[in-house]
C-alpha cells in the first residue's frame, strides 16, 4: 500500500476545510479586533453600547433555555415510541424525520399560516365561536405571543434532529440489559431513567451540541413571524453587515455567537462526558 | 382489572400517543399546502376552510412575480454544485479514513467534528468580502462554496461509516485477481456503496436548498429561493408567502422520502 495514498484522499478535504473554514473564521476574528486598520476594541464597545444588544442576548439565551430542554423532552419521548413499534415503524419515523428536511425560513412560514391575522388559528377560534373577530397575534405589542410562536415554530422544526440521533443510540444499547432489569422486576420508568438514559450519553451529547449551535443561530424563523420585532443575534449580525453597513460590528456579534458555541460544547462535553471504555 | 387489561389501556395509550405525535409534525405542514393551494382571495380571506379549493392561482402568481423563477433556478443550480463538491471532496477522505491508519488520522477527525461546534453560516461575513477581490462576489459558485463547507463534514462521516460497513476482504480478493486498486473501488466497492452515496449527495442538496442566512448575505443578483423570500418578507403579499414556503417544503419531503433508510447510517455515526 503506497503510503502517501490516505493523505492524497484526505487532501481536497482538508485544504477546502482550511480556505472556507479555519481561514475565514480567523478574518472574522480579525475584523472584529480592528477598526481602521488598527487593532481596537472599538467594535465590540458600539456593540455592546447599542440599546439593542441587551434584549437580543437575552431573547437568544432566553429562547435556547427554553427551547432545548423542551425538545430534549420531546426527542426521547419519540424516540422512545419509534424504540417500542414494531409494526409501522418505518412510516412513523418518516412522518417523525419529515421536519429534518424542513429550512427555518419554511417553517416559519408554515407557523406564519397559523398564527397570521386570518390564519388557522384565528379561524379555529372564531369556528369554535371563542372570538369575534380575528385578532393580532404578531404584532409589535404582544411579543410574548411572538416568543410563543417561535418557540412552537423551533419545538416543531428541529426536533426531528434529535430524535434521529437518539433514536440511532438507543438502537446501539444491547438488549439484555433492559430484559435483565425486568426480570427484576424494574418497571419501564426505572429501565429507562437507569439503564437507557445512562447508555444513551454518547447520543445526548452530539443530539445537544448540534441543537444548541442551532439554537444560537436562530434567524429565519424569527424573521418570519416577528419580523423585526424580536431582535436575535443573528437578525442583528445581518441587520449591521446589510443596514447599518457596519462590518467591523457585524463581525464583533460573529464572534459573540462563536465565543457562546464554542463555551457551551465544552460545556456540553464536560457535563456528559463518558469514558471510552465505558461506551457501549 | 386484570393485569391484560391494564395491558391493553397501556397499549392504546401508547397508540393514541404516536398519532398525536404524527399529527403534530403533519397538520402544519397541511395548513401551508391549503393556503398554497388556494386562491390569493382565499388566502387573504377570513375565516379560512380547512381543506384547500385547488384553484392554482396562487401558485401561479408566485412563479410569475418577478425573479422567482430566476432564484428557483439559482437555487437548484447552487445546490447541484454543493452536491458535487462535497461528495467529490468529502467521499475519498471519508474513504481514507475507512481504510487506512497513518498518522494524522486523528487532526483530521478533529478537524471535521470541530465544525460542528461552529455557527458555520456566519463564514459568509469574511467571504463576502474576500469573494468580491477575487471576482466570486454575487455568484452561484461562491455561494456553493460556503454550503459545501456545511455539507462537506456530513459528507465525510457519512461516507465513512459506508466504507467502514463493507469488508476489506472484497477489496483484496479483487486485487489479487489482477485489478488494481482504482479498478477494484470502482468494480467492488462502488456498486455497493452508491446507494449510501446517493442518499449523503441528497442530504447536501438539502443542506443547500434549505440555508438562508449565506444565502442572502452572498447573493445580490443572483438570490436562491430562501434569499429571495427572506429579504421580500416585509413587502410580500400572504400569497407569495406560503406559495414559497411550499415550494421550500415540498422537495423537502421527496428527499426525506428518498434518504429514509439512511437516516440513521447518516445521523448514528455522529455518535463515535
Amino acid at each position: 500500500m503506497p503510503r502517501l495514498l490516505p493523505y492524497l484522499l484526505l487532501a481536497p478535504a482538508t485544504a477546502f476545510l482550511c480556505l472556507f473554514f479555519l481561514y475565514p473564521f480567523s478574518l472574522v476574528a480579525i475584523d472584529s479586533l480592528t477598526r481602521d486598520g488598527t487593532w481596537s476594541l472599538a467594535n465590540f464597545e458600539r456593540m455592546a453600547g447599542h440599546w439593542k444588544f441587551g434584549p437580543t442576548l437575552r431573547n437568544t439565551l432566553l429562547l435556547a433555555a427554553i427551547v432545548v430542554p423542551l425538545q430534549l423532552t420531546l426527542a426521547l419521548l419519540m424516540a422512545s415510541m419509534v424504540t417500542r413499534l414494531d409494526r409501522a415503524r418505518g412510516m412513523v419515523l418518516y412522518i417523525f424525520a419529515i421536519p429534518l428536511g424542513i429550512s427555518d425560513l419554511a417553517a416559519g412560514l408554515v407557523w406564519l399560516a397559523i398564527f397570521e391575522q386570518s390564519g388557522f388559528l384565528n379561524s379555529a377560534l372564531s369556528g369554535l365561536g371563542l372570538i369575534d373577530t380575528p385578532q393580532l397575534f404578531l404584532g409589535y405589542q404582544s411579543k410574548g405571543v411572538i416568543f410563543t410562536a417561535v418557540v412552537l415554530t423551533e419545538l416543531w422544526r428541529a426536533t426531528a434532529i434529535m430524535m434521529v440521533i437518539l433514536v440511532a443510540g438507543m438502537g446501539l444499547i444491547p438488549k439484555e440489559y433492559g430484559e435483565a432489569a425486568e426480570v427484576f422486576g424494574a418497571s419501564r420508568w426505572q429501565r429507562f431513567r437507569r439503564i437507557t438514559l445512562p447508555l444513551l450519553k454518547p447520543s445526548l451529547q452530539t443530539a445537544l451540541i448540534l441543537r444548541v449551535i442551532m439554537a444560537f443561530e436562530v434567524f429565519a424563523v424569527v424573521l418570519a413571524l416577528g419580523g423585526t420585532n424580536l431582535p436575535v443575534l443573528m437578525s442583528e449580525t445581518y441587520n449591521w453587515q446589510f443596514t447599518m453597513q457596519e462590518r467591523g460590528v457585524a463581525a464583533a456579534y460573529a464572534m459573540v455567537i462563536l465565543a457562546i458555541s464554542v463555551g457551551f460544547t465544552v460545556l456540553i462535553l464536560r457535563l456528559l462526558h463518558v469514558p471510552k471504555e465505558a461506551r457501549p | 382489572m386484570s393485569k391484560t387489561t391494564v395491558h391493553h389501556a397501556g397499549n392504546r395509550l401508547f397508540l393514541a400517543a404516536v398519532v398525536l405525535a404524527c399529527v403534530w409534525v403533519l397538520v402544519p405542514i397541511y395548513l401551508l399546502l391549503i393556503n398554497a393551494l388556494s386562491a390569493p382571495a382565499e388566502v387573504t380571506g377570513f375565516p379560512k376552510w380547512f381543506w384547500p379549493s385547488f384553484d392554482l392561482a396562487s401558485i401561479r402568481f408566485f412563479l410569475g412575480f418577478k425573479g422567482v423563477t430566476a432564484a428557483l433556478w439559482s437555487s437548484v443550480q447552487v445546490a447541484v454544485l454543493t452536491m458535487v463538491m462535497a461528495i467529490g471532496t468529502g467521499a475519498p477522505a471519508g474513504y481514507a479514513l475507512a481504510r487506512f491508519d497513518f498518522p494524522g488520522k486523528q487532526v483530521f477527525r478533529f478537524l471535521v467534528v470541530m465544525t460542528r461546534a461552529f455557527p458555520l453560516p456566519l463564514l459568509a461575513l469574511p467571504l463576502a468580502v474576500l469573494f468580491i477581490r477575487v471576482g466570486l462576489d454575487d455568484t452561484v459558485l461562491g455561494l456553493a462554496l460556503v454550503h459545501t463547507t456545511l455539507a462537506l463534514p456530513f459528507a465525510v462521516l457519512i461516507t465513512y461509516s459506508l466504507f467502514s460497513g463493507i469488508p476489506y476482504e472484497l477489496e483484496e480478493a479483487a486485487l489479487t485477481l489482477g485489478c488494481n486498486r482504482v479498478q477494484a473501488f470502482f468494480k467492488v466497492v462502488m456498486p455497493l456503496a452508491a446507494p449510501g452515496i446517493a442518499a449523503s449527495a441528497v442530504f447536501a442538496f438539502v443542506v443547500s436548498w434549505n440555508e438562508v442566512f449565506a444565502a442572502a448575505v452572498l447573493t445580490i443578483e443572483h438570490r436562491t429561493l430562501t434569499a429571495f423570500l427572506l429579504q421580500s418578507l416585509d413587502v410580500s403579499p400572504l400569497p407569495l408567502k406560503f406559495a414559497g414556503g411550499a415550494a421550500l417544503v415540498v422537495p423537502a419531503l421527496v428527499f426525506i422520502f428518498a434518504v429514509r433508510k439512511y437516516l440513521f447510517a447518516m445521523w448514528g455515526i455522529a455518535n463515535r
